[in-house]
């Protein structure tokens, strides 16, 4: 593989960006979502949801802070219901649908 | 801004061989939206027991294009949807899709430049996206492309790359072969580093737009040595699509 830092741990090198998830946020808030500001509980810096770093190989997905990598968003999906755990954002700027 | 989110019938139009493994299929698109460069579909294929596989993949035609999109797909050997992409359709066949979708890693003329575009393998699709948005608006925006392949039989788009480059419009197209170089190569074989990074920037000027896509270690090495030599972060746009360019 091009690049390969030998050093870099499975759960790095499985890493994808917020905008991987691009549709799956427009299904679930409506609007897009990828070019929105969002903030960090942990350290208060701004992202835009696009740049979150996404984990999705495993049930639900998990989206962390570039700056701090703290767990920022757990979004898990059923036939039902989609279950969010936000207790890591401050703020999230939801746009209206024009 | 239109919102368009649902799931429609697309039909393929043409297949073109790339590389030996990848293709690019034309969709004629019923609801057609105009994308942005950069932006992906996402493809959705149900088996007969109603089992779904999804994956998002980058649309590789400008913008100006009405009604239709060319999406370039790596095929993946363990892959649940290339595989079916490269193997089984034909053109005329029907295939569920939507988009266009994401706003962070898009780039058109309006945010100027100059532009740096770093690619690795097919990482070079929503890339070439915004190439030929660019080319389609006559623009003369300073832009270096630089593309990290394995193989010189691994370079998709080499043949239009090569003509744009001979325009003289300031794109420029640098390739680093990290595995084996063409017959009697000047240019880099390695996999990209510091100084590589450093020379392509010295050429385009100050304050650069900079895109990086491919497999999520070269995105991390190119982000990280970029943001080491002093680039705002908030001038870097990173897709990166996993271990194996699952995208």
């Amino acid at each position: 593989m091009n690049g390969l830092d030998l050093s870099m741990d499975m759960n790095t090198q499985m890493m994808l960006d917020g905008n991987a998830l691009a549709g799956k946020l427009q299904t679930i808030f409506g609007v897009e979502m990828t070019g929105t500001n969002i903030i960090c509980a942990q350290c208060g810096g701004t992202s835009m949801m696009g740049e979150l770093r996404a984990f999705i190989q495993s049930p639900g997905i998990v989206l962390r802070c570039p700056a701090c990598e703290s767990v920022m968003l757990r979004l898990v999906q059923t036939p039902r219901a989609t279950l969010i755990d936000a207790r890591g954002v401050m703020y999230l700027k939801i746009p209206l649908s024009v | 801004m239109k919102q368009f989110i649902q799931w429609q019938i697309a039909r393929v139009k043409a297949i073109k061989q790339e590389t030996p493994t990848a293709k690019t299929f034309t969709f004629a698109i019923p609801a057609w939206v105009q994308h942005r460069a950069g932006q992906h579909y996402d493809v959705r294929l149900t088996a007969p027991d109603g089992y779904q596989a999804q994956r998002s993949y980058s649309v590789a035609s400008e913008p100006e294009r009405t009604g239709e999109i060319d999406l370039t797909v790596e095929r993946l050997d363990d892959g649940e949807v290339s595989p079916y992409l490269h193997d089984v359709l034909v053109p005329g066949d029907q295939v569920e899709m939507r988009g266009p979708l994401g706003g962070y890693f898009v780039w058109e003329t309006t945010l100027g430049g100059p532009l740096l575009l770093v690619a690795g393998g097919s990482g070079i699709v929503p890339l070439m996206a915004m190439v030929r948005h660019r080319v389609a608006q006559r623009s003369a925006i300073p832009t270096r492309l630089l593309h990290s392949v394995r193989t010189p039989d691994d370079v998709i788009y080499a043949a239009e790359l090569r003509r744009l480059s001979e325009q003289h419009t300031g794109l420029d197209v640098i390739y680093t072969f990290t595995r084996q170089a063409p017959a009697n190569w000047l240019g880099y074989a390695r996999r990209i580093d510091e100084m590589m990074v450093r020379e392509v920037l010295q050429t385009l000027g100050s304050k650069p737009r900079i895109y990086i896509c491919g497999p999520t270690a070269l995105v991390e090495v190119a982000a990280n040595t970029l943001a080491r030599i002093g680039i705002d972060a908030d001038s870097i746009r990173t897709e990166r699509f996993g271990p194996t360019g699952g995208r």
